[in-house]
């Protein structure tokens, strides 16, 4: 320190008083070496812990919400078609349109409630024991199973998977698949998932195969995926119908894939499904991934801008759901709420299209959206609790 | 509005005593630093620091490492401390607690019942016990000896302590008797916010400010709680299932996002959802409200409550639950996926079985824990899978016949074993065929359980 330094002066004056209290002084120093004087002492103030006086009334204070504007928002996708567009479904389902994040009611609108698929497959597969409670022999007739999961159970949509089509599996033949998905656009008046087997070699002939056939209809193609895109993208524009772009938990992977399919089809034909892990089994991967993807849309990212779908049914998954273990509690209940509670966290997060198995998840999910998009009505979920 | 500026351990590392003492567990304060920068480590493991001469420092610490929603102590519970509104923005902390009701209307015998059925509790998921973290005796009799009683119940367990009870005279009482215990008080109103605010001082404890759906009010309460003195307050803005739900989700949204990004202190406090509330519904089946208040909570799990009040004690609806605690406060850093490659379970020998899994790293531990519990020792083939489970990655042509040959052959297991058997989970039972062709009928492939929970069984039925 040389002398006549203002940090000096300051010592000098501070021989002068016993306590010094800098107020809203901020030091920037690279390393502050203090050399005090000998006979200077500095004494810390004495700790006067004056205990506030009791507030006679409330102080009061104004509630501002932190409040964000978002430059993007989410396209708004249509599922099935009416007679004036050429379908026949009793009325459409629309998802998505979105221009805040999931339930920020004061940053911007809601305006499509989101929409929930039961699940129905073209062959026996093995189920929980809580789902075949609910289904009885219709676990045999995809038919009957399609008008019980839109009649008694209240589905918006009925999901149709084509299963059996796997080469590894009864492989189905095309026709006889074509066959059974117009025999549901008969059995039933809800717009149509149809989702393929999985097998790319496969989906790549079925999936144009049924746009063809369900031209008008205005379906969702299930799925779409980087090892497999073209020919559903193709069927899709050339029929008119909405693809699923399927990732596996990734990010760039869904907009890798969603610029492959903007190729073909506008935002308003995709509907983004990153992988639903279930609960208890990964479920904080596809929460964050959906968050993130949400996020991005809204802040303007145009590869990302679709509304998002999940396979809810992926619950099921999860031992806890379907174990019959006492000790983890009666399955009958734990198991479909163990299928709600995943939907209600991907609702949370931001998902628009829900593929579910139990009529207990459907109705609790029915019930939760009306209340969040501010209609009155009771609870409907009560009769499909405790199945056994 | 930005969130607040993430602090750096050079930041950190300037203030500390940086004598490298060894007295923390990290040894030296540069890594002490790190490790309070990603905090996983608090300021009271530095010894030196609370020493006389370091208090400017201890508070310029203390100042820049408060996190907006503040950590609060309800027992020797951290609640709260969040940094972030989403949890892939960093991590959340301090996973919320779930109490349970000791409503003072119940008759003993059920009541010892009820405490012993949480005190037993316990799942084990993936490695640890998971579990209900405090009681919360409640103020529902109208008779205070009733309410006094339930309390010195309570405080017999080793649960922190809710009390619930708006009734400030009954609750001083109450306080008095587990004063040592830092249990939250619950909770002061518009109309009784002096005297609550008083035994809060007075005892040292944590309250709570509950103003259901009237967050001016709420913030007011607090606000004057501050000034008060009472920093250790936590915030209930209401919990409804029905057509409460909007508002609900709504409070308990802005209140995060205005304490975080809007950087607000006088909402910057931990928040009770206390979905318990839903059976004040009455006349409805309990089923249905078990039902409602699980659901309630599921939503307000991932919807920034810090901590949750049940009333339901079926397993079934604690078990969702505490699985999506676990899940959602999970760092989200932790990576996807484990190296692929063979690992040995227990002592292995030529003679243990061979197993094949995927990559995904929930999958490779609970198969890895499932194998455990068979008490066999075995040999476990990790493939590649990108980080997806079984079931996915044979969705998506991750886990084929191609990727398991190739994933066994690469394993040398050929050299360890002396039997040519292999058992694939039983999603991937496709591709048996396929698979034995592709290792040249060499090995026969087996079937296993679909989920491999069914493994110990499995083993004993075709593993001699």
């Amino acid at each position: 320190m040389t002398k006549g330094s203002p940090l000096d002066e300051i010592l000098r004056l501070l021989g002068e008083v016993h306590e010094l209290e800098l107020e809203k002084v901020d030091l920037t120093l690279e390393e502050l070496r203090l050399v005090l004087r000998p006979l200077m002492t500095v004494v810390p103030p004495p700790v006067k812990e004056a205990v506030p006086a009791k507030p006679l009334s409330l102080l009061e204070a104004e509630f501002s919400p932190f409040v964000q504007e978002y430059p993007g928002s989410i396209a708004e996708v249509t599922l099935g078609a009416t007679s004036a567009d050429g379908g026949t479904r009793r009325k459409v389902v629309k998802i998505g349109g979105e221009t805040a994040p999931p339930w920020h009611f004061l940053e911007g609108k809601f305006p499509n409630p989101p929409a929930i698929a039961g699940d129905v497959f073209d062959m026996p597969v093995p189920l929980p024991g809580p789902v075949r409670a609910v289904l009885g022999d219709a676990i045999e007739d995809p038919i009957k199973w399609a008008k019980l999961a839109v009649e008694k159970f209240g589905a918006d949509l009925v999901d149709i998977e084509l299963v059996s089509s796997d080469p590894y599996s009864k492989n189905t033949p095309i026709e006889e698949s074509c066959k059974l998905v117009e025999n549901i656009l008969q059995a039933v008046d809800v717009p149509l998932i149809v989702g393929g087997s999985g097998n790319p070699e496969k989906d790549a002939k079925l999936l144009p195969k049924i746009a063809e056939v369900c031209e008008g209809e205005r379906v969702l193609l299930s799925s779409a995926n980087l090892d497999m895109w073209e020919p559903v993208a193709k069927a899709a524009k050339q029929y008119g119908h909405v693809v699923l772009a399927w990732t596996s938990i990734d990010m760039a992977q869904a907009k890798e894939l969603n610029r492959r399919l903007y190729e073909y089809l506008p935002k308003e034909q995709i509907v983004i499904d990153p992988t639903s892990a279930p609960l208890g089994y990964g479920i904080e991967y596809a929460f964050s991934i959906m968050e993130r993807i949400r996020l991005a849309a809204l802040m303007g990212d145009a590869e990302l801008q679709c509304p998002m779908g999940s396979a809810t049914a992926n619950a099921w998954g999860a031992r806890e759901a379907w174990l019959h273990n006492p000790e983890m509690g009666p399955r009958e209940y734990r198991g479909p709420m163990w299928e709600t509670a995943m939907a209600l966290a991907m609702l949370m997060a931001g998902n628009d299209l829900y593929i579910t198995l139990h009529p207990a998840a459907i109705r609790t999910m029915k019930d939760v959206i009306k209340w969040l998009m501010g209609e009155k009505g009771e609870p409907t979920f009560m009769s499909w609790i405790g199945v056994k | 509005m930005a969130a607040k500026k993430k602090i750096g351990p050079l930041d950190i590392y300037a203030l500390l005593p940086k004598t490298n003492c060894g007295k923390c567990e990290p040894g030296v304060c540069m890594a002490f630093a790190a490790r309070l920068a990603e905090r996983t480590i608090s300021l009271e493991e530095c010894p030196p620091l609370w020493e006389k001469g370091q208090e400017a420092n201890l508070k310029k610490l203390q100042e820049m490492l408060k996190p907006p929603v503040r950590e609060v102590k309800i027992g020797d519970i951290k609640v709260g401390g969040q940094l972030v509104v989403r949890r892939h923005e960093y991590r959340y902390f301090n996973p919320a607690p779930l109490a349970l009701t000791l409503e003072d209307t119940l008759p003993e015998v059920d009541l010892l019942k009820r405490i012993k059925k949480v005190e037993e509790y316990g799942y084990s998921y993936i490695g640890k016990t998971l579990r209900l973290d405090m009681l919360a005796p409640r103020y529902v009799s109208g008779d205070p000896s009733k309410f006094e009683a339930t309390v010195r119940k309570a405080s017999l367990t080793k649960f922190p302590l809710v009390l619930w009870c708006t009734d400030p005279g009954v609750m001083e009482k109450a306080v008095s008797l587990v004063k040592d215990r830092r249990p939250l008080l619950y909770a002061a109103t518009k109309e009784n916010w002096k005297e609550m605010g008083e035994l809060a001082l007075k005892y040292q404890c944590p309250l709570a400010l509950y103003s259901p759906f009237d967050l001016k009010t709420l913030k007011s309460m607090a606000k004057t709680m501050m000034n008060w003195g009472l920093q250790d307050l936590l915030l209930d803005p209401g919990a409804g299932f029905g057509e409460m739900l909007k508002e609900t989700v709504n409070c308990f949204t802005v209140l995060r996002n205005t304490a975080i990004r809007g950087e607000d202190p006088e909402v910057g406090f931990p928040l009770i959802a206390s979905v318990a509330r839903v059976w004040e519904d009455g006349g409805r089946k309990p089923e249905e409200l078990a039902w409602e208040e699980t659901a309630l909570a599921t939503i307000l799990m991932v919807r920034y409550a810090d901590l949750i009040i049940l009333k339901s004690e079926e397993i079934w609806t604690w078990l969702p639950l505490i699985i999506l605690r676990e899940n959602i406060y999970t760092d989200p850093r932790k990576p996807v996926s484990v190296e692929p490659g063979m690992r040995a379970i227990g002592e292995v020998n030529e003679n243990s079985p061979v197993m094949v899994t995927s990559n995904f790293a929930l999958t490779y531990f609970t198969v890895a824990s499932d194998i455990e519990n068979s008490k066999v020792p075995s040999y476990l083939i990790v493939v590649d899978t990108g980080g997806l489970s079984v079931e996915s990655s044979i969705a998506g042509r991750k886990m084929t016949a191609q990727t398991i040959a190739d994933a066994i052959k690469a394993s040398n297991v050929k050299e360890k074993v002396k039997h040519r058997k292999v058992i694939l989970p039983g999603m991937a039972a496709r591709y048996k065929g396929e698979l034995e062709e592709l290792l040249g009928f060499e090995w026969e492939v087996m079937i296993g359980p679909r989920d491999s929970s069914g493994i110990p069984k499995f083993l004993a039925e075709h593993w001699k």
